[in-house]
């Protein structure tokens, strides 16, 4: 078989297989859709406002309700020293 | 494509780091932009406003009180005071986030607890968990529920108990709450009420469902921010070894070329083939990066990226996010990646291309 030849095959694989990752993508929304509803529904009767992203340190856990100290939340001038607080940025409520 | 065979060993190298550069990039970016979707669906149910008091720049218990006051702000239609605190168990070292409420039908000593909580703890319904109060004594707790466990990304580390049985375990006074909710009836007046919340009462913080929301998006962008800086590096060193294969043409390469030119090729035919032959490559591994990225983030739960987000926490939701595919972004990453190779690769070769056949053979 002509090097050509493979190559168109390869290509139209992986374009049929990016094509399914689209299938895929629309059928795991759908799955999700009751998930989601309870998502919704646990967040209203709650009135929960963060995602479990982290559970380490109390500025990740509720990150829209950290407070103004939550960095140096220790003692003063207490460096952040959780990983995850690298990772989030802090909420916007927050940033000068 | 003979061309490309002739220097296999190369240019499969050059594939694989390619395809791995890709992988890599799509993978933080299908990844954050799950999460940042179902932030935003998942949270467009929260209080719309919430109030904390602050005391010396730090979060405090908010008096009760205040619910009435607040209550008395033209526009707002509900209030309600929120119970919830931490606890951390030393039994599997991890954090929990205790939370009152009174619409799951809880006893006292009795708890709904999360599918994480549950998992860490092995606990089932039925079953007692024994916890220390804030005055010291153990305090038995019967599993009464555990949440829904595919709201994980919600509930893991949620301990549910009824308000009586919170401000027992905590030693809370029964006129505090930790902070208070609010609805308002126009979401176009939210900030108006906002601002007269804070005028009433100066030792207060509302926060707005629309800065939660802001929040999220932000963090999930900055994160991206954050890897994509990072990976920009990992991007731009590619570029650099694209540029050093090419400018280095070796003999061999310089040989063909010559040839090519002394048979009768255009500067033009050489430069068209050449960009064929970079667009194999970079088409090869722009499809198959993405498409493990897909099945790493998708199929695996971003197996690679959640010791990331997990650092020290022990306790961790098991989820699996939901693919919401932003395509303008995938374009994006489609030209980030394909254009710098193909600038890289091209110029060199034009040079050689250009040069007189007998020079570039001899």
């Amino acid at each position: 078989m002509r090097g050509s030849t493979q190559f168109t095959i390869l290509i139209s694989a992986l374009l049929l297989l990016l094509a399914g990752t689209l299938i895929d993508a629309r059928l795991r929304q759908a799955q999700a859709s009751t998930r989601l509803a309870h998502e919704q529904a646990l967040t209203r009767m709650l009135g929960l406002s963060d995602l479990v992203l982290a559970t380490e340190a109390r500025y990740t856990r509720h990150l829209s309700q950290a407070d103004f100290h939550a960095a140096f939340q220790d003692h003063p001038a207490a460096l952040d020293h959780f990983p995850s607080g690298s990772v989030f940025a802090p909420p916007t409520t927050l940033r000068p | 494509m003979a061309s490309l065979l002739r220097r296999k060993g190369k240019n499969l190298s050059l594939l694989l780091v390619y395809t791995l550069l890709v992988f890599l990039l799509a993978s933080v970016l299908l990844y954050t932009q799950a999460l940042r979707k179902e932030a935003t669906l998942v949270l467009a149910n929260s209080p719309e406003i919430i109030v904390q008091r602050l005391v010396a720049g730090r979060h405090a218990f908010i008096p009760a009180q205040y619910l009435k006051q607040l209550g008395d702000v033209r526009g707002v239609t509900y209030t309600q005071g929120r119970l919830w605190g931490y606890y951390y168990d030393p039994v599997v070292k991890a954090n929990y986030t205790l939370m009152a409420t009174g619409n799951k039908g809880l006893a006292v000593h009795e708890i709904a607890i999360g599918a994480g909580i549950a998992r860490t703890r092995q606990l089932t319904v039925g079953d007692y968990l024994s916890l220390r109060n804030a005055r010291g004594a153990p305090e038995t707790l019967r599993v009464k529920e555990i949440l829904y466990p595919d709201s994980e990304l919600l509930s893991a580390d949620l301990m549910l108990l009824n308000p009586e049985s919170w401000r027992q375990f905590f030693a809370v006074p029964q006129a505090v709450y930790t902070d208070l909710t609010l609805a308002v009836r126009n979401p176009a007046e939210i900030n108006k009420v906002a601002e007269k919340i804070v005028q009433r009462l100066p030792d207060t913080r509302p926060i707005l469902k629309s800065e939660i929301l802001r929040s999220y998006d932000a963090v999930f962008s900055w994160r991206e921010g954050l890897v994509s800086l990072l990976l920009s590096v990992a991007l731009l060193a590619f570029v650099i070894f694209a540029w050093d294969k090419a400018s280095g043409l070796s003999a061999e390469e310089r040989r063909e070329i010559g040839i090519l030119k002394a048979i009768g090729w255009e500067t033009s035919d050489v430069l068209r083939m050449k960009l064929w032959e970079g667009a194999i490559v970079s088409l090869t591994a722009f499809l198959s990066g993405y498409l493990l990225a897909y099945a790493h983030i998708f199929f695996t739960s971003a197996a690679l990226l959640t010791p990331i987000l997990k650092g020290w926490a022990v306790l961790y939701p098991e989820f699996h996010v939901i693919p919401y595919i932003d395509y303008l972004q995938v374009a994006t990453l489609f030209f980030f990646t394909v254009v710098p190779y193909a600038v890289a690769t091209l110029i060199p070769i034009w040079k050689a291309a250009i040069t007189d056949p007998d020079e570039v053979m001899r």
